[in-house]
């Protein structure tokens, strides 16, 4: 085809590909060794007393630096979630599955992970579930190292007492 | 006009790479801003300015407002650009009566990614990125230029970096400071002719916040406030080739609309990422021979991306602070080859 | 550092930020683009008869829109500036040595950023040059693979 019969230019590819070395920070880094060692770390505020976990070396309502670590268990409860039927690049779950917000015992925010083990439709607000780890000798300073959640069989707790963390 | 005063600053030390997050970085130097205003939180009006690119997080700016204390929500805002800029809206923010305190800071972190790669995404992306010049070779281009029209040499473009180098022996947040040799610095190949290493600011990770307030309150606050008695910004073409790269325009104009040759300048602290950009400035703001410039050693000593514009200012407030000038310029360039520019003027009582 | 965090603990990963966009480029940048597939180069006048090349939608000096009248302009042209990059990055245009230079084609009264491929010791303000082009154009700048000085055949 010669190039008077071809259409005009209207659009132009313009990839664009930037590599970093990123750095995980102070707080996020001491998280991440203790998540390979199968512990949760997070940090309590000075001024506020709430325990952030994942910490980030800060309490983001008083802003002020967050240096005592506070050993936080990996049970907890279930604060809200959502069924997810769309396939995501980063999560490697089977679809459909239940995402949720994991109010950890010994944390005041929210953990983000997932729930296995057991019907969708029994997950609910309330339910108390516990970190399912990889093998041992697989935990590594990854997030990956807890595969996810599942139930643990324990009583709900009730909605009052989770009303404040909302 | 509403007189608006800069009551404190603070800055971090700007290191070749900080391993820490961004808001590790930015909390001590907020705090310490804050902390020297004597004002009590919540301010008024609160923003940032910084560029997400920089680290390769989008969102970055979200996460570093934890260091600024959001909650209960503040008032806040942020701008892509240099500190200065957020500091500019700040001020436009107290002179429409909406605010009497403000929180200004950036951040920048520039280590995780190669900083004159990245910054070739703020060009045109038609035309000019697609061929990825780094922002070495742009201001190469500019320095050839202007070496060539000024008929100057190379030698005066190292003597910038070592008067820059040796002055940031006496600023703690340097990121290169000592005495150099100019035959020494000459000695060393180019990065991007005629640019040699000592040409090009150092690459920092770093912070900076200051603190403005207005009218007598900055009076009571503040042994000797900084007043912003002038300040204005510009911006040149971005097409590098329509534009005269050895002039800076965009900066004599808004050096003009500051009022920067009303009076004497004691101190202007220019940000000059690249030596010959030193020389385009000073003659576009029109500044005397006796006028200092750079005590602090400038960019070429520290060069947090983002943040060095704003800590040329704080710089040329804390010298009315501390009572050693009565009468200070700074500027702040974003853009490749100087293409945007404000400039600022200080003074105390 | 608090907690006697050191340097070595703090962890760092690889991180690749990717847009791959693809982008509409408008119809002045049209033209241009188009007479780049064709081994054309074209600049667009403005009212005041000047001609800008590489093409912008407005007169950089008014503001104005520029006229419809687009004129070819080089292929030969005269270096402004250029600098000479000893160590290419990876994604820049050439794996060897090369240069950035302004170039103000003939006819054109803005200057075109692109690479020069020359012996620096031959580089100057005011050398001519002429494109080289790729061997199959698709309309963009890349079409160009280089400039080379026009004394060099």
């Amino acid at each position: 085809m010669s190039d008077a019969e071809r259409k005009p230019v209207r659009s132009i590819q313009t990839p664009m590909r930037l590599t970093y070395h990123y750095t995980a920070g102070i707080a996020t880094s001491r998280f991440l060794h203790g998540i390979a060692e199968g512990r949760i770390l997070g940090q309590r505020c000075p001024v506020c007393t709430k325990v952030y976990v994942p910490p980030r070396g800060s309490c983001p309502r008083c802003a002020v630096a967050t240096e005592e670590e506070v050993h936080v268990s990996d049970r907890g409860t279930i604060l809200t979630f959502a069924i997810v039927r769309v396939p995501s690049e980063n999560l490697d779950v089977p679809l459909p599955f239940a995402c949720v917000h994991v109010l950890l015992d010994g944390a005041d925010v929210p953990f983000f992970s997932v729930v296995q083990g057991c019907p969708l439709d029994e997950v609910r607000i309330g339910m108390r579930v516990a970190a399912a780890w990889v093998e041992p000798d697989r935990l590594a300073p990854t997030l990956q190292s807890i595969r996810w959640f599942e139930p643990t069989g324990e009583p709900d707790v009730p909605f009052d007492q989770l009303r404040e963390h909302l | 006009m509403r007189e608006v005063a800069i009551v404190s600053f603070a800055q971090s030390r700007h290191a070749r790479r900080d391993l820490r997050n961004e808001v590790e970085i930015l909390l001590p130097v907020v705090q310490e801003a804050v902390q020297r205003s004597g004002v009590e939180r919540p301010f008024d009006f609160t923003c940032s300015g910084s560029t997400d690119f920089l680290q390769g997080q989008p969102f970055a700016f979200v996460l570093a407002l934890d260091a600024a204390g959001a909650w209960p929500p503040i008032a806040e805002s942020h701008v892509e650009m240099d500190g200065a800029w957020a500091l500019y809206e700040a001020w436009v923010k107290i002179q429409t009566g909406q605010a009497e305190t403000a929180l200004v800071y950036s951040f920048g972190k520039s280590s995780p990614g190669d900083l004159p790669e990245v910054l070739s995404r703020q060009l045109d992306p038609y035309v000019v990125a697609p061929l990825w010049p780094d922002s070495v070779s742009l201001a190469a281009l500019q320095a050839r230029a202007w070496l060539e029209k000024s008929g100057r040499s190379e030698r005066d473009l190292a003597a910038v970096a070592a008067r820059s180098r040796r002055d940031a022996k006496g600023n703690p947040h340097a990121t290169v400071a000592g005495d150099f040799a100019i035959d020494d610095l000459l000695d060393a190949p180019y990065l991007a002719s005629p640019l040699r290493k000592h040409d090009c600011a150092p690459i920092s990770d770093g912070a900076a916040a200051l603190v403005l307030v207005a009218g007598d309150r900055a009076r009571q606050v503040c042994e000797r406030p900084a007043w912003i008695r002038g300040i204005d910004h510009r911006a040149d073409l971005h097409a590098l080739g329509a534009r005269d790269l050895t002039r800076s325009a965009s900066t004599r104009i808004a050096g003009e609309k500051a009022g920067v040759a009303r009076r004497p300048v004691d101190v202007a602290e220019l940000h000059a990422p690249f030596t010959h950009q030193e020389y385009i400035l000073r003659e576009a703001l029109g500044l005397a021979e006796d006028t200092q410039i750079n005590p602090s050693g400038g960019a070429l000593a520290a060069n947090p991306m983002m943040v060095a514009g704003l800590i040329r200012i704080g710089e040329a407030a804390r010298r009315i602070h501390d009572g050693s000038a009565r009468r200070t310029v700074a500027h702040a360039t974003s853009g490749p080859c100087l293409q945007q520019n404000l400039v600022c003027v200080l003074e105390g009582e | 550092m608090s907690q006697q965090t050191q340097a070595a603990d703090i962890l760092s990963a690889p991180h690749v930020l990717e847009y791959p966009y693809r982008r509409s480029v408008g119809p002045v940048l049209s033209r241009f683009f188009t007479a780049l597939r064709e081994r054309k180069i074209v600049g667009v006048e403005t009212s005041a008869g000047r001609v800008l090349c590489p093409p912008a939608e407005a007169d950089p000096e008014t503001g104005a829109a520029v006229s419809d009248r687009f004129v070819e302009v080089g292929p030969g042209g005269v270096i402004e500036s250029w600098t000479f990059v000893a160590k290419p990055r990876d994604k820049q245009p050439l794996a060897r040595p090369f240069a950035y230079a302004l170039i103000r084609l003939d006819g054109a009264d803005t200057a075109l950023l692109h690479v020069v491929d020359a012996d620096p010791a031959r580089l100057r303000t005011g050398a001519r040059v002429r494109p080289r082009w790729r061997a199959e154009t698709v309309g963009e700048i890349g079409d160009i693979e280089c400039f080379e000085l026009e004394t060099s055949r």
